[in-house]
């Protein structure tokens, strides 16, 4: 089946058994092998992509639902050097293996914007007053992100570095 | 994954029509069906995507509000109208999955999700919900994330839904089109059927019916309250949760909605425990009533039985707290 849509920018038109993930077609049919299969479930978050502005797992979804869909890979959260996310995790060591990174990326750069709309979490007392970027938060908001290595205070002070903000309960 | 026909409906009437050829579904967020069908614990014949039907708006209708079927599990925790008036139902949508999979996941499709019994995932043992009278591995198995209400010797497979559980305290309804192209609503709580003997049949729908929105009326209390108890903080199922919805009067408890997650083979709800509870003085002797009712039918196996502890307990302190 034929499947258009627009990768980091650039417009790509593929012809895909209606099998294929996401993923697999970003990996192995555009060659941009950034967004890792981990689980390959939906449980490890290593796979995180940008959809229109929305971070999902590409693991979970298939090719075809994409139809016209703007796609952001970590290959494109980069212009012309590292973005503030990226250079953040490099400064505050991030990753250790680095196989989680990609999509910790994509997750973190989505949950930014989220926090940014205000959107509400789990641990929001108020469900409707403005979100802050504490530590408990961040760990809820990036829950759908697994790091083995457990680089989670690298992972968090990177974030947190990113979007400007300092936790107001350091954990 | 085997191979299926994939097509993108162009409206509701051809998506219903095209899915009543044998074993087609219907897909929208993909999150859960998917997954099943890796595991080839699913295998449809046709995925039919109602993605692009329009169905994501949620629009006001007087008091009361209409969430579209395909409308994200993010975007209705997040709606400002549902943070304000309808809490008990953001706070069990952002209490559930990841922010990943809020994004996918759908109104309709998380009411259809299956159960995460894991031997309903695993295509080599018996399961009378995936293989039809093969026989329950859950009942004198490993049992945890199982139910211990509403069961039967067939299966005890648990609903997984944290949202249907605050929507069975809202008194939700269901608004589904059927092939022939009329609609008809539905309660949330006739949607659901209880597994007996017939575990693989799970709700009301007929092949070609189409969930195109939720109803949700005007809540009838303002102190709403979701409580999930799970194994890990966060992005796990609900060990026990419950959603209430209570409005107090005079110091007495004047209306009380209250739903389980975690306990039952549906999304739970006891009318008896409301009526007990209704009209009362908000105490302790009469929240331990209330917590024998819940559990007065529990049919716990060996991993659950800390289910009726837990389930009493935390009822308790949601009554409590939402009481006071």
């Amino acid at each position: 089946m034929k499947l258009s849509f627009s990768v980091n920018g650039t417009p790509r038109t593929l012809d895909l058994d209606p099998r294929v993930t996401l993923l697999d077609a970003l990996r192995e049919h555009l060659q941009l092998t950034g967004s890792k299969k981990g689980c390959d479930h939906g449980q490890c978050g290593a796979c995180t992509v940008i959809v229109g502005g929305r971070r999902i797992n590409a693991c979970l979804s298939l090719a075809m639902m994409h139809e016209g869909d703007e796609i952001t890979t970590v290959e494109g959260l980069s212009g012309e050097g590292l973005s503030v996310l990226q250079q953040a995790f490099i400064e505050h060591d991030g990753f250790q293996c680095g196989y989680c990174t990609p999509g910790q990326l994509c997750s973190a750069q989505a949950m930014l914007d989220e926090v940014a709309e205000g959107w509400p979490s789990h641990v929001t007392e108020d469900l409707n007053a403005p979100a802050q970027l504490t530590q408990a938060e961040l760990a809820e908001r990036m829950s759908g992100n697994l790091c083995r290595c457990s680089c989670y205070p690298g992972i968090n002070a990177a974030i947190l570095q990113a979007a400007g903000t300092k936790a107001a309960d350091p954990a | 994954m085997r191979p299926f026909d994939y097509s993108r409906a162009a409206d509701a009437d051809t998506a219903c029509t095209a899915a009543c050829a044998p074993d087609a579904a219907f897909i929208a967020g993909g999150t859960n069906l998917i997954d099943l069908m890796k595991l080839e614990v699913l295998a449809p014949s046709a995925l039919i995507d109602i993605g692009h039907l329009g169905l994501d708006q949620i629009e006001e209708q007087g008091d009361d509000l209409r969430i579209g079927a395909t409308l994200t599990n993010a975007e209705l925790a997040a709606d400002h109208r549902v943070r304000r008036r309808w809490p008990v139902l953001s706070r069990a949508l952002l209490a559930g999955a990841s922010g990943q999979l809020r994004n996918k996941a759908t109104t309709g499709g998380n009411l259809l999700q299956r159960t995460r019994c894991p031997y309903f995932y695993d295509t080599d043992t018996a399961c009378n919900k995936r293989n039809p009278g093969t026989g329950c591995s859950a009942i004198g198995g490993e049992q945890r994330n199982h139910a211990i209400l509403g069961t039967s010797e067939d299966c005890i497979a648990l609903h997984a839904s944290d949202m249907a559980v605050a929507l069975r305290a809202l008194d939700a309804k269901v608004e589904v089109r059927t092939a022939g192209g009329s609609q008809r609503r539905i309660d949330l709580a006739d949607l659901y059927r209880l597994p007996g003997d017939t575990p693989h049949i799970e709700t009301c729908l007929a092949p070609g019916d189409l969930i195109t929105a939720v109803h949700l009326p005007a809540a009838r209390g303002d102190r709403q309250q979701y409580r999930k108890v799970r194994d890990r903080a966060s992005y796990a199922f609900a060990l026990v949760s419950v959603a209430a919805v209570v409005g107090m009067k005079n110091g007495r408890i004047d209306h009380i909605a209250l739903a389980f997650g975690g306990l039952g083979t549906l999304p739970w709800r006891d009318p008896d425990i409301e009526a007990l509870l209704t009209g009362e003085v908000p105490r302790t002797a009469l929240f331990e009533r209330a917590a024998d009712t819940l559990m007065r039918d529990a049919e716990p196996q060996d991993g659950t039985a800390f289910k009726v502890a837990l389930g009493k307990r935390v009822l308790k302190a949601v009554l409590t707290e939402v009481t006071a």
